[in-house]
């Protein structure tokens, strides 16, 4: 009786059916993402419409046409231009970039010197990539023979004048050996800088904060050209009648002060992040100012502010590049002065060689912005706030 | 009781004045203070030391002597006949020429980019990235030289100039335009339009006191906008189109006539502009995102339209996010505009690099940069904060 009273509850599920024909598949993505409302569709057909346009274009010109190896402009010129290719053709003359890329990665280096050069960078590489690998141990070890041996030992290195190896002037120094070596010293002494002159613009002690306030904000108030002037034109006015300065090491003087005080900045946002209690609870276990500084507060200050630093660090890569305004060749500057080598100059070759520049300064800073985000996700404990 | 008064009473004999924090305090700053005055001292007396055997004056006499050299773009009357001082002033019109136009045009192209980043439109979201992506990530300098060398200087010379809509021609010489040229009466025009201004300050003051009081709301958009395009449009008819068009003509070996923008100030301006626009990008998405969601969606749950609920409801939350970093990029910008330097774009880095090798006034020169860009900073911080304090959060 009862089973005949429910017999209208269904026993048998249905089939589960398809999904509507708009709702699946490509059609729903490109509905989605692409034509949700009107307006989307004609920014769509607008995007597709310089996609279409640019995307070609750039192929064709960057590979199909392009000019991959030859002896001289010849190749990258047209028949009207005094060449070999047809009038009207336009494509990359990486041929250019082909011949002078020793001189871009090395500049004047002494071609049977430059081992030393390979050594050091592989020297660089072998001690960096451990340490970027969270999972790899000895990170003391690593960390100290990287920022202290491998300094000196690079050092002895590339300038020479001992252990039997001759010197080679900073003066012939170019190409990215010069954008590397600037950007890792003013790297690893802006750092130290930077925490110092933060920890002293948050200090009690009104005159040493004032000697920072004054410092961080005229160098972070003027323009990097007018800091590299003054340290190449004032710092021997300012020292000793008949002491020189290595132009090199002027230039990495200027890069290290603008860039401790942008680090300094960076810094002090952590510094200001951290909550007092964490200061009242250093000083209630009767650590002194450097023991909570160094034990308590700066060790979360800067994980909080990774990506900051990391900022910095690739805003001063990008800044090596006016160490030309300096009289230094760095990778720009090399690629450059090369557009006046009458045997290479065509029309292409300036566009070819700035896109090669562009291309080695954008993958590296673009991996340090990759690992900074990645470092950010793993330190994230979860409790920031 | 009293016995633990005197413990209280002898404590600080117990602390010896070594470990005393405020005499150490003291002490650290004296010892700082002298050795920093010390090093002053000693540089002052190096550098004049230096000086008088390079027999360079100093002081800013040099200022008033006759320049000598020749500038490309200059805003005011200028030849080489003319002081330091004003060639110094060029520099600075130039320099703020640059910086301005670069940060209009840098904030309008890097909102859309961020704006464009968050569009549910998966193509556009897509290029917006690639733009950020690559202008991040590259220095500005190289830009500059990008367009400088790489784009404008192949362009065809001044014979085979490219023509371009409305009478304009682009060549390796410059990108040209026509140029409006005024008659007597053409006075009116800019009058009617400072007019329009004034009008319309008046009526949005209006139209709010007037929302405020009784709720309803005005056209003020529309309103002004007609006002603004309207009343010119009037005057230069009733005056009689008091005015001509000058367009750039083939003379001789260049093009002659017509309002010019030489290459020099192009690539400077495209590559600040293209490269500050992908980090504003970043902060305007940044912004727009630190809007909690439940803003706008309490907004439509109280019948507000969509884009009311972004131009009443995000955007003012977003702008306190967007301000802070935002000042710091305008800042960037007219810090980085003196790498006019790189293609002898006359700014105030480049004329005092030349008057300083004219003269050897190095320290005089390095001083006259940082009060003008730290007046220049300060400036627009002062702007952008009191800005930002008529936007933040005011609570109660």
């Amino acid at each position: 009786m009862q089973e005949h009273d429910l017999s209208y509850v269904r026993m048998e599920m249905v089939n589960a059916q398809n999904a509507p024909e708009r709702e699946k598949g490509v059609t729903r993505w490109l509905r989605k993402n692409l034509f949700a409302t009107p307006m989307d569709g004609v920014l769509t057909l607008i995007g597709l419409l310089i996609v279409a346009y640019a995307l070609p274009n750039i192929i064709r010109w960057a590979f199909i046409d392009a000019a991959w190896v030859g002896p001289d402009r010849s190749v990258c010129s047209t028949q009207s231009q005094g060449g070999i290719q047809p009038d009207g053709w336009s494509g990359a003359c990486w041929a250019f970039v082909n011949a002078k890329f020793s001189q871009f990665m090395y500049g004047r280096y002494p071609v049977f010197e430059r081992w030393r050069v390979n050594l050091t960078a592989v020297m660089f590489v072998a001690l960096l990539v451990p340490l970027l690998i969270p999972r790899v141990p000895f990170k003391a070890i690593n960390a100290i023979v990287f920022f202290g041996v491998f300094p000196v030992v690079a050092y002895f290195l590339l300038v020479g004048g001992s252990f039997g190896l001759s010197t080679v002037q900073t003066s012939l120094w170019g190409g990215l050996l010069v954008t590397m070596v600037l950007s890792f010293v003013a790297i690893s002494v802006s750092l130290p800088f930077g925490i110092l002159l933060a920890l002293g613009r948050r200090s009690k002690l009104p005159v040493i904060k004032m000697i920072c306030v004054v410092f961080i904000e005229t160098i972070r108030g003027v323009p990097l050209i007018s800091v590299l002037f003054m340290a190449s034109v004032m710092l021997p006015l300012f020292m000793p009648a008949g002491t020189t300065f290595d132009r090199f090491l002027r230039a990495v003087i200027g890069l290290s002060i603008f860039a401790s005080a942008y680090m300094a900045e960076v810094v002090r946002g952590g510094l200001q992040a951290i909550p007092k209690g964490q200061y009242e609870g250093a000083s209630s276990l009767g650590l002194g100012y450097w023991q909570s500084m160094g034990l308590i507060v700066l060790p979360q200050a800067l994980k909080l502010v990774i990506p900051g630093i990391v900022n910095t660090f690739i805003g001063l890569f990008k800044d090596t590049s006016l160490v030309y305004i300096v009289g230094m060749f760095d990778l720009l500057a090399i690629v450059r002065q090369n557009f006046s080598d009458s045997n290479w100059a065509s029309p292409q070759t300036p566009k070819s060689g700035l896109i090669f520049a562009g291309l080695v300064f954008w993958a590296f800073c673009f991996a340090m912005s990759r690992y900074s985000i990645y470092m950010e996700r793993r330190l994230d404990t979860g409790h920031k706030n | 009781m009293a016995s633990q008064m005197s413990v209280r009473a002898e404590e600080p004999a117990q602390v010896s004045w070594v470990n005393d924090p405020k005499t150490r305090g003291i002490v650290v700053q004296v010892v700082v203070a002298v050795a920093l005055i010390g090093f002053i001292y000693w540089i002052i007396g190096n550098t004049a030391e230096n000086l008088r055997r390079a027999n360079i004056a100093s002081g800013f006499g040099f200022l008033s002597g006759r320049a000598g050299f020749d500038l490309s773009q200059s805003m005011i009357p200028y030849s080489s006949n003319s002081t330091f001082l004003r060639a110094i002033t060029v520099g600075l019109l130039n320099t703020m020429l640059v910086a301005i136009t670069g940060i209009i045009t840098a904030t309008i192209v890097g909102f859309l980019i961020g704006l464009g980043r968050l569009s549910r439109n998966w193509l556009i979201g897509r290029i917006c990235t690639v733009y950020v992506e690559v202008f991040r990530n590259i220095p500005p300098l190289l830009v500059i030289f990008f367009w400088y060398v790489g784009v404008l200087a192949v362009l065809p010379g001044p014979r085979q100039s490219v023509d371009l809509p409305f009478g304009g021609m682009i060549n390796n010489r410059g990108f040209y335009m026509p140029r409006i040229i005024a008659e007597p009466g053409f006075w009116l025009v800019p009058a009617a339009f400072a007019l329009a201004v004034v009008a319309l300050i008046g009526i949005v003051v209006w139209a709010r006191r007037r929302q405020m009081a009784t709720g309803q709301t005005f056209p003020t958009v529309r309103v002004g906008l007609a006002l603004l395009i309207g009343l010119p449009v009037i005057a230069f008819l009733i005056t009689g189109s008091p005015a001509t068009i000058e367009y750039p003509e083939m003379a001789g070996f260049s093009l002659q006539g017509g309002w010019v923008v030489r290459p020099e100030f192009l690539s400077l301006y495209l590559a600040l502009s293209l490269y500050t626009a992908s980090f504003i990008a970043e902060i305007a998405r940044a912004g727009v995102l630190g809007v909690a969601k439940g803003q706008s969606e309490a907004s439509y749950s109280l019948g507000i339209s969509p884009r009311r609920t972004l131009r009443l409801v995000v955007v003012p939350q977003a702008l306190r996010i967007i301000i802070p970093p935002l000042t710091s990029q305008y800042l960037n910008l007219t810090k980085n505009s003196s790498l006019a330097i790189a293609v002898g774009y006359a700014d105030l880095v480049a004329i005092g690099q030349t008057t300083m090798n004219q003269t050897g006034q190095a320290i005089e020169v390095v001083a006259i940069w940082i009060v003008v860009y730290l007046g220049l900073s300060l400036l627009t911080s002062a702007f952008m904060n009191w800005y930002n304090a008529k936007m933040a959060l005011v609570e109660r």
